[in-house]
């Protein structure tokens, strides 16, 4: 399966949640926030959501900006 | 200030924002730092309760374990104001407030700015308003960056904006307070807090923003890019304080010419 994930392809063993996914990233347990296609995915809910083929995963963080 | 003392003295509110009563009338962004010690002893000399972070991807594939900047700045210690920079239309805007509501466990006070082109990072406000009736429909708390147009700041307010926050000059710039007028003019149409956004250069900037009445100046640069920021923002705070002093103060009328503060009567020569 691929997916976009912060605007770059990669490819994902079948099937993968997003809470995989935030794993395999080293990210588990900080603080950002997820939205697939463009839709929030609240934090409540990345253990049951299940990527498919083409989503465009964005996960962010807060930077210093004014 | 070029004009005459204003009559009767302002009234002395404290600046609430969303329902909280904040000390500091001084905002701060946590931009263009050289590392996030800097940025985090800069934040604290410049008594700032209220400070603004951008969102952005998070890097992947580096060190998982590299601080965090709501380490340093945690939003148990103070109100973090997520911003929309970098946005040029409203549904990059209200993207970005929903991601920002998602990072922050709900947290719904945030600084909309969409900007028009890069060159001057001027306000994009037909967008402006777009974002901003989207969010306080979605029930986010706007602050929101705008030109100096009075009717668009009252338009903004009307909408159901919770403060409005004109430019002093361009993001960046530090080219000060360049139409104090129409600042002027924002701030006594205004029953919503009005903050300078942009343009503070250096404190004198800051002192100018606060004599025309304005609730608070939230700035970046001016304190980032300062050689000493963490003495710059300690003036800032300085500077805003004296300001607000000399607004409540109410300023002597200016005059065409000389009036002697030494008395006439007694001399003897």
């Amino acid at each position: 399966m691929n997916v976009m994930l912060n605007g770059e392809p990669r490819e994902l063993r079948d099937p993968y949640t997003l809470q995989a996914l935030i794993e395999v990233l080293g990210l588990a347990g900080k603080r950002l926030a997820v939205e697939v296609n463009e839709d929030i995915v609240p934090r409540s809910q990345h253990n049951e959501f299940r990527l498919n083929e083409g989503d465009r995963v964005e996960i962010v963080h807060a930077i210093g900006g004014g | 200030m070029t004009e005459q003392s204003p009559t009767p003295l302002p009234e002395d509110k404290p600046l609430e924002i969303a329902g909280r009563i904040y000390r500091s009338r001084l905002l701060v962004g946590t931009g263009k730092y050289r590392d996030l010690m800097e940025t985090g002893h800069a934040i604290e000399s410049s008594g700032a309760e209220i400070v603004t972070v951008a969102v952005r991807r998070t890097n992947l594939g580096q060190n998982p374990d590299e601080p965090n900047l709501l380490d340093v700045i945690s939003p148990e210690s103070y109100t973090i104001l997520p911003n929309t920079a970098g946005c040029f239309n409203a549904k990059d805007a209200v993207r970005t407030c929903k991601l920002a509501r998602e990072l922050l466990d709900g947290h719904n006070l945030v600084k909309l700015e969409v900007l028009g082109e890069e060159k001057t990072l001027y306000p994009n406000m037909t967008e402006t308003l777009v974002a901003a009736e989207e969010l306080i429909r979605d029930g986010f708390q706007v602050m929101v960056y705008c030109s100096d147009d009075p009717l668009l700041a009252k338009r903004l307010e009307e909408m159901g904006c919770i403060a409005i926050m004109p430019l002093g000059a361009p993001i960046g710039s530090g080219l000060g307070i360049q139409n104090r007028y129409n600042i002027r003019q924002i701030v006594e149409n205004a029953s919503v807090p009005v903050l300078v956004d942009a343009g503070v250069g250096t404190a004198s900037d800051a002192t100018i923003a606060m004599e025309l009445g304005c609730d608070g100046v939230l700035m970046n640069t001016a304190i980032a890019q300062a050689q000493d920021p963490i003495r710059m923002a300690k003036a800032m705070k300085l500077a805003i304080e004296s300001g607000r002093e000399a607004y409540l103060a109410g300023r002597m009328p200016k005059k065409a010419y000389a009036s002697a503060s030494s008395p006439i009567d007694g001399t003897f020569f």
